[in-house]
């Protein structure tokens, strides 16, 4: 945290959401959102539902454009960019509901992690064996590295669909780092699971977090872990920011209290 | 002698269906990569028949040159059908993408004789037409180089998508298209590649069965007809097309070797059906497909 405090003052803007505003049919899902993510932060987007969180992070992530307002991924215009682009500029996500691979084994999901790193398009992949083959070897290395750091060592050839909840979605986070990304857009990673599963969840962001210092933006509806691992946190409440600031000062923001920690919307 | 009309009706039933199995990957190839079910796959195989044989007959051009001519158009079609078709419906249910190929396949069925004449054209490849007979065995050439050719890229899909880094990428796609993109893939441009293989293997299949039964638009049939065999096998295995095949072939010769002469002929036509209804009822996914186990 001491780290990302210090990136935060020098200034070093990884992210930045300028105005967003998405409606679908009549519904205003979000409305002129602006935020910043400084390098290196623990970023938390909270609200009641229907706020406007997942709206806002298919925006960052490029599965919907904004109506209005533009996004920034360090010096580069990403409003109107491709999901597959932005993951080759350094940009991951997780899914909120499990989205793995599920005929896959694990190893299988996470190297596809690497597609974006990978050069050899399809015809020299099946002409020139010996090319792709070498580069395979060397991304596997890199895949072993974060099998070895989530502790998926045992589960290297199993398919994804048979294991169990918690494990699937530590998986989704090894697929998404398997992508080296510098932003890493988690959608409700602690969702569904039990207080064991958590706990080991939030040491995993925490750990790459510090490990490799990447930029996380969560979403999440247990307020405890928020408020726990958050460096900075943002409050969304019908498409609109009400508040934002440290854990702390969000806490004991009235606005805040009235709209989503007052109202019994809270778990 | 009892024996040997059974050996006889069974070798051949397997060279049949394994020549099914080659139709019937084109099935698996979209299924695995998109997961619609092309319903012009039969039409594929017609139109690269009708194109081969044109440039055989028309021209008089060498059958290598033919077939690389073929091979050329289909890739060249099967891309434009990609990008100005189904590019567009991609995100679309996948109802109306399948909707989409069966209207595809009746426009195919009625241009191709409009453009290239309705009249039946031979493809004749270079192997003998006298069968071979070898031991209790009565060989026709041209069904075991279609089987041949078929075990061939069987085994080349087979590897390719278990092993190959695309086949891999092919099969995520084919899982979640957006998840695919969140991990950078570039999913329009795996979808062509299906198609054009899609089309590749109906160059196969198409000269394989057009000069085996002569090409005109009853070739367009055989997509219906490997239904079976797609259906029994799983339509997400390559395995499965390939024992789905042989199964057909076999029941579809025994049927007709036994039951036809009682009942006056026909049954070879609708046995491999009766068995694809059984075979749903105790596993909807096939034989060899991938269960979908749902939580709940």
């Amino acid at each position: 945290m001491a780290m990302s405090e210090i990136d935060a003052v020098e200034g070093s803007v990884k992210l930045s959401v300028t105005d967003v505003s998405k409606s679908f049919g009549g519904v205003r899902a979000v409305r002129g959102i602006s935020v910043d993510v400084p390098r290196g932060m623990i970023f938390s987007i909270i609200g009641p539902n229907g706020a406007g969180k997942t709206t806002l992070l298919n925006m960052i992530s490029g599965f919907y454009h904004p109506d209005e307002g533009s996004i920034y991924f360090e010096d580069t215009d990403i409003t109107v960019m491709t999901p597959a682009n932005r993951a080759s500029l350094g940009i991951a996500r997780t899914f909120q509901n499990i989205a793995l691979f599920k005929g896959l084994t694990v190893l299988e999901n996470l190297m596809l992690g690497r597609h974006v790193h990978m050069k050899s398009g399809v015809m020299s992949s099946m002409l020139y064996w010996g090319a792709a083959q070498k580069e395979e070897v060397e991304h596997r290395g890199r895949v072993e590295e974060i099998i070895d750091f989530l502790k998926l060592s045992d589960l290297r050839k199993q398919p994804t669909g048979a294991l169990a909840y918690g494990l699937q979605k530590r998986v989704e986070l090894g697929r998404a780092l398997a992508v080296d990304p510098t932003l890493l857009l988690l959608d409700e990673p602690m969702a569904g699971m039990n207080q064991e599963e958590k706990e080991d969840m939030v040491r995993y962001v925490l750990d790459v977090n510090d490990e490799w210092g990447t930029t996380m933006v969560l979403i999440e509806h247990d307020m405890g872990v928020v408020m726990d691992i958050s460096d900075h946190v943002v409050v969304l409440d019908q498409g609109s920011k009400i508040a934002e600031g440290s854990p702390d000062h969000v806490r004991a923001d009235q606005g805040v209290i009235d709209a989503y920690l007052g109202t019994g919307n809270k778990e | 002698m009892e024996w040997q009309f059974f050996f006889e009706l069974f070798t051949n039933g397997i060279l049949t269906g394994l020549m099914y199995s080659l139709v019937a990957v084109g099935f698996v190839l979209i299924y695995k990569s998109t997961d619609a079910i092309n319903f012009a796959q039969g039409e594929f195989c017609m139109i690269a028949a009708i194109v081969t044989a044109g440039l055989l007959q028309m021209y008089g051009v060498p059958l290598i040159v033919a077939l690389a001519g073929g091979l050329i158009f289909m890739l060249l079609f099967n891309m434009g059908l990609e990008r100005f078709v189904l590019r567009p419906m991609i995100g679309r249910p996948i109802v109306a993408i399948i909707m989409a190929t069966i209207g595809l396949a009746f426009l195919f069925r009625g241009l191709g004789p409009l453009i290239f004449g309705a009249e039946t054209q031979p493809i004749n490849l270079p192997i003998p037409d006298d069968p071979i007979i070898w031991g209790p065995f009565f060989l026709i050439p041209i069904d075991l180089l279609g089987a041949g050719i078929s075990l061939g890229f069987l085994a080349l899909f087979g590897w390719f998508f278990m092993k190959s880094r695309k086949g891999v990428a092919m099969r995520a796609v084919a899982d979640s298209h957006q998840v695919s993109m969140a991990m950078g893939i570039n999913v329009e441009r795996y979808f062509a590649l299906a198609w054009m293989l899609a089309g590749v293997v109906a160059l196969l299949g198409g000269v394989v069965w057009g000069s085996a039964i002569g090409v005109d638009t009853q070739l367009a049939q055989l997509g219906l007809k490997v239904f079976p065999v797609v259906i029994l096998g799983g339509l997400d295995s390559i395995i499965g097309v390939i024992v789905g095949g042989i199964i057909v072939g076999v029941v579809e010769a025994l049927a007709a070797g036994y039951i036809d002469p009682y009942v006056g002929g026909g049954t070879k036509d609708f046995t491999p059906y009766v068995l694809m209804i059984l075979v749903l009822m105790i596993r909807p996914y096939g034989i060899f497909g991938k269960p979908i186990i749902e939580r709940i």
